[in-house]
Parts: C-alpha cells; sequence; structure tokens
C-alpha cells in the first residue's frame, strides 16, 4: 500500500524551483526522514503532501489528490508544522473540545492520557505554555487522532534536548506501529537517526539520496584512520574526507568492512556526516544518486 | 525509487479497522462558529457591557429626571425617550464590532501561523470562511436583537414602575415597545444583514488577502477607485455608489416623526419596495462573489 505516490512534482515560486521534478514512494509503516539544507525543498514537498499548496506533476497522498481534497484527506493525515502553530488564546480545553468537535477519529480519552503525563494544566491558555509544553500539546491532540499519515515539519525546533528526546519516545512508544506512516524533516539529524526506517536527502528541489536505513547501515562505512594508513585508505576512495583533531575520517560507500578494519577503527556514520559528504561534496553527485 | 526495503511487509489494507468516519456537515461548522466565539469574545461582551451602561444611564438619569419633575405628562414623555437611543447604542456597537471582527477574520490566523493548526483539520476552506461571514451576518445580528429586547423589557419594566407609582398607565409604552421590537427585528434583517452584506464580505476578503494593515488595504482601493474616476472623467458615479451602499436607497428615506421609537429611516421601509430595488439583488451578488473569492484565496494562503 502506497501511503504517498509523487511522479515528476514541481513547484516553482517565480524564478525560483522549489521542486524540480521530485519522485518519491512511502509505503505504509515507514518512518522516512526528509533531510536537506535550508531551501532545499522540504518544505514545499510536504506543503503539495498536505494539500497547503498546489504543484505540477502527478500527486497521490492515501489515493487522493491533496489539493482538491484537503479537508477529505485530513481525516486520514495529521501534520505538525512547525512548533508553535497552536493559536495562543486558546485553552487546553478548548483544544480538546475543538478537535473533538469536528475531528471523526479523535480519540478525547486518549489525548487526555497523555496530557495527565505532563505538566499542562486543561485550564491553561496556550500562551501560558513554555515552546515544549506547546509541542507536548500539539503532539498529544495529534497522537489521539487515528491518522494513517503523520507529517512533521521541523516539530522539534528550538526544543532543549530532554523535550526532543521525549518527542521521538512518545511517539515511537505511544503512537507508531506498522499500519501508520510517518514523514519528519528536522534540521536535527542526530534526534532522528535511530527513529527512522527511511533516509532521503534532498537538494535545490531534487532528491539526491534516497535508502532504508538497513541500507545506510550496510552501505556506509566510517573509518578513522590510522596515520601511517592514510595513503592506503584514500586509495579505496572515500566519498568524503575530514579531520577531525588531526586524524582524517574517511567514508566509503560499499566498501569492505574488513578491509577498512585493518587501517582503523570502522563504524556507522551518523546521518549528518552522510548529508555533509553527499551535498557539501562533488564526489557525492556520483554516490546512490538517484534519478 | 523507492524507500521501500523487504524488511516490512505490507500491512493489509484497512488493518485497523477504520470504518469511514461518517461526520454530519453541521458538526465542523458548529464547532468553527464556537470557536470564533472563544477566540472574539467582544463579539457578546461589546453589546452586553453596552446594554449595562445603558441601563445604568437609564436608571440614574432617565428615572432620576422623571422622578424629579412634578409634571406627569412631561414625567411620561421623559420616560419614552430613551428606547430608540438605548437601541442605537446597542446596534452601533455590535456593528463596529462586526466590522472590526471582519477585518481580522482571515488575518490574524495568517499572522499567528495557526492556520496551520486549523488546516490540520478536516474543515474545509467553505466552512471556515462561512462560518466566520456567519458572525456578521448571523450571530451579532441576533445577539444584538437579544440584547436589545433584554435591555428594553427591563427599561419598560423600570418605566412601568415609575409610571405605576404615578398613577399613569404605561399600556400604550407596552403597545408601542412589540411594535418597535418587530421593527427591529425587520431593521437588522433588511439593513444590517442584506443591504450591508457586501460591505462585510468585503472586509473579509481584504483581511483574507492583505499580508499586513488590513485596514488601509479595506479603505485604500475603493479611494483609488474614485480618485482615478475622478480624474480620468470627472465623475463620481463610484462614490455615489459607496453612498447609496451606505446609506440605502434614498427614495426610502422618509422619517416618520411621530414616533419616539424612530431609529433610522430604513426601519419603516416598505418590504415590498425593499426587495423590487435592484441595489439590493446586485449588493447580495458582490457578496457572494467577495465570500467566493475569500474561500478560494484561503485554500492558497499560509502563514505571513
Amino acid at each position: 500500500m502506497k501511503v504517498i505516490e509523487a511522479r515528476g512534482l514541481r513547484k516553482a515560486f517565480g524564478a525560483t524551483i522549489a521542486l524540480d521534478g521530485v519522485n518519491l514512494e512511502v509505503d505504509e509503516g515507514r518512518i522516512l526522514g526528509l533531510i536537506g539544507p535550508n531551501g532545499a525543498g522540504k518544505s514545499t514537498a510536504l506543503n503539495a503532501i498536505l494539500g497547503l499548496t498546489p504543484y505540477q506533476g502527478e500527486l497521490r497522498v492515501l489515493g487522493r489528490d491533496p489539493w482538491s481534497e484537503r479537508d477529505q484527506l485530513m481525516r486520514d493525515v495529521c501534520f505538525i508544522a512547525d512548533v508553535a502553530v497552536l493559536p495562543r488564546w486558546m485553552r487546553v480545553s478548548q483544544a480538546l473540545d475543538y478537535v473533538a468537535g469536528v475531528h471523526p477519529r479523535f480519540d478525547r480519552a486518549k489525548a487526555e492520557g497523555f496530557l495527565a503525563k505532563t505538566d499542562i494544566r486543561h485550564a491553561s491558555k496556550v500562551r501560558e505554555l513554555s515552546k515544549g509544553m506547546v509541542t507536548q500539546l500539539h503532539l498529544a491532540l495529534v497522537m489521539a487522532i487515528d491518522a494513517r499519515l503523520l507529517v512533521l515539519d521541523e516539530p522539534t525546533l528550538g526544543l532543549d534536548l530532554l523535550y526532543r528526546k521525549q518527542f521521538y519516545d512518545s511517539l515511537l512508544n505511544d503512537y507508531f506501529d506498522r499500519s501508520r506512516t510517518i514523514v519528519v524533516t528536522t534540521h536535527q539529524v542526530e534526534d532522528v537517526q535511530h527513529v527512522l526506517t527511511d533516509l532521503m536527502f534532498i537538494n535545490r528541489g531534487r532528491i539526491v539520496l534516497a535508502c532504508s536505513m538497513e541500507e545506510f547501515e550496510s552501505r556506509y562505512l566510517e573509518l578513522t584512520v590510522r596515520p601511517e594508513h592514510v595513503a592506503a585508505a584514500r586509495a579505496l576512495k572515500p566519498i568524503h574526507e575530514h579531520q577531525v583533531l588531526g586524524r582524517s575520517i574517511l567514508l566509503f560507500d560499499h566498501a569492505d568492512r574488513q578491509q577498512l578494519a585493518a587501517l582503523g577503527d570502522v563504524r556507522t556514520p551518523g546521518i549528518a556526516d552522510l548529508f555533509v559528504a553527499v551535498l557539501g561534496n562533488k564526489v557525492g553527485q556520483a554516490q546512490g544518486v538517484v534519478q | 525509487m523507492n524507500t521501500q526495503s523487504n524488511a516490512v511487509p505490507d500491512s493489509p489494507l484497512g488493518a485497523q479497522g477504520i470504518a469511514p468516519a461518517a461526520m454530519s456537515v453541521t458538526r465542523p461548522m458548529y464547532w468553527s462558529v464556537r470557536r470564533e466565539l472563544w477566540e472574539n469574545r467582544s463579539i457578546y461582551i461589546a453589546p452586553l457591557a453596552v446594554a449595562g451602561f445603558a441601563l445604568v444611564g437609564f436608571l440614574i438619569a432617565t428615572i432620576g429626571r422623571s422622578l424629579s419633575t412634578p409634571d406627569l405628562a412631561e414625567r411620561r414623555t421623559i420616560l419614552e425617550e430613551p428606547y430608540s437611543f438605548a437601541t442605537a447604542l446597542i446596534m452601533g456597537a455590535a456593528t463596529i464590532v462586526a466590522l472590526f471582527y471582519c477585518l481580522e477574520a482571515l488575518h490574524g490566523e495568517r499572522r499567528d501561523r495557526s492556520i496551520l493548526f486549523w488546516k490540520s483539520l478536516p474543515v474545509s476552506d467553505l466552512t471556515t470562511v462561512l462560518s466566520k461571514a456567519s458572525i456578521p451576518f448571523v450571530i451579532l445580528p441576533g445577539l444584538a436583537f437579544v440584547v436589545t429586547v433584554a435591555t428594553n423589557l427591563i427599561m419598560l419594566l423600570l418605566s412601568t414602575a415609575v409610571l405605576k407609582g404615578s398613577g399613569l398607565s404605561a399600556a400604550a409604552l407596552w403597545a408601542q415597545l412589540w411594535l418597535f421590537q418587530m421593527q427591529l427585528l425587520y431593521h437588522l434583517v433588511t439593513v444590517h444583514v442584506l443591504w450591508y452584506a457586501p460591505i462585510y464580505a468585503w472586509l473579509l476578503l481584504v483581511s483574507g488577502w492583505a499580508r499586513r494593515a488590513a485596514f488601509l488595504w479595506a479603505g485604500l482601493p475603493p479611494l483609488a477607485i474614485f480618485i482615478i474616476e475622478k480624474l480620468a472623467f470627472n465623475t463620481s458615479h463610484f462614490a455615489a455608489l459607496l453612498r447609496y451602499r451606505f446609506t440605502g436607497p434614498e427614495e426610502f428615506d422618509f422619517t416618520e416623526p411621530g414616533s419616539s421609537f424612530a431609529l433610522h429611516p430604513m426601519m419603516h421601509l416598505n418590504l415590498g419596495k425593499f426587495l423590487s430595488t435592484p441595489g439590493l439583488w446586485t449588493g447580495l451578488l458582490v457578496a457572494a462573489i467577495f465570500l467566493a473569492a475569500a474561500v478560494r484565496l484561503r485554500r492558497y494562503q499560509g502563514p505571513i
């Protein structure tokens, strides 16, 4: 079951091309991380998926056209776009009442259960809550909706480490199951590395890398090379090299683990390292490039 | 390309057993209107506050003044005076609230980015815009009517007590009042809802369109049209059109001096004449076009 299917998705703002023929398919039960630099087209892609912006090309979300059927689609799709979009004048109890009123799949008891684990009081107004608490409230509302696709656009921006960790923990423990699908964009990639099942890099409106996390872990290796083996390691054609504290760290695609282990310490790279390698490096174009 | 890996088999369709959720059309509408009332409490606070103010004024000034005059006839006249004034105050408050509400309705949600939250829920843009339009078209006139009737009733009860105490009958006052209430309702529906509809719809459209200073954008285009027309053709049909919209058709401008309850020249206008005024129907058509444009616009709008 394809949750999202896009073919040749294009979107331009004047002369700026935000999406340049994106093809993507997301299956049910996946947690996809859409990673890219600022202005890469992440939000535009999500907005198109959510029916917030018109687009060219083909796009189906749960079999619907998001632009023409947004209100219908929103029964099965939830999203948190950025932190702090909950109206500041609203009381927590009003937010519960309203969502329960308009959403056929909202389970109020579940939302109250989530809120009971926080310090959020029903009588509080959103403006009286801290940024972290607003996010908790929004997450409680969203997790109580029995949706098939959840889209998170920078859901933890500006939150401290504890709230961020809590956010993804509750998402995994209390919400996610194999019949739901989550698409998340974030700049805090280290937070989501162990949450994702799939990874996608987007740059200048194009998808430059797409793989599952299993593939990512088997394919990419990071070698902290011992100084005497630097030349030997470079001969194996790393896709990226950088220096940390005087030591060379090399990133390999499709390399032999045993062979590398002889040259230094081998480990799975962080998403951030691969991101820098693929996007900050011309060599990246040859690696795992889609399109 | 495909993000699927072999690790996860596709779940069968409808694994969660979600039946297509049935929800009536009216429910999102009902909650959207409630939402507006939560956010804009001035919608009911302002008319109530003005009513309270009018009652206090009535109690202190009118009752006090009437009791201080020994002349019974004059006492009756004094007591008959303030009804239309109190009514006009409440209606005026409701109108001002309606104007400001409309200018803010589709602007505020974009400014505070909450539109992203509203749009994440299964409520159509049509429902949202109609729920916002219902405030000036239904809620405020209805509220103004109820508050006015209640205020007038309290005033009437107080007057009756004073008149009875002076040995005078209040029957005439009561009879006049019921007529007055019916006229008021008629006035509200014909003038405030139907005749002024394009004005409210225009303000709603501007609030959905302007990125900032919605107040200016509401007034500048009409001013620009007026100036351009004046410079290009040395005519002022557009200004006449606007004046016509604000004051109502001139042929209906007949006041009945005798009534102490006269509120507005258009109050007594003939229903047949009113319904056969082309200006009414073109106005409603324009209002519908403005609202349709506001609905369409909201589809495209994100936070500003």
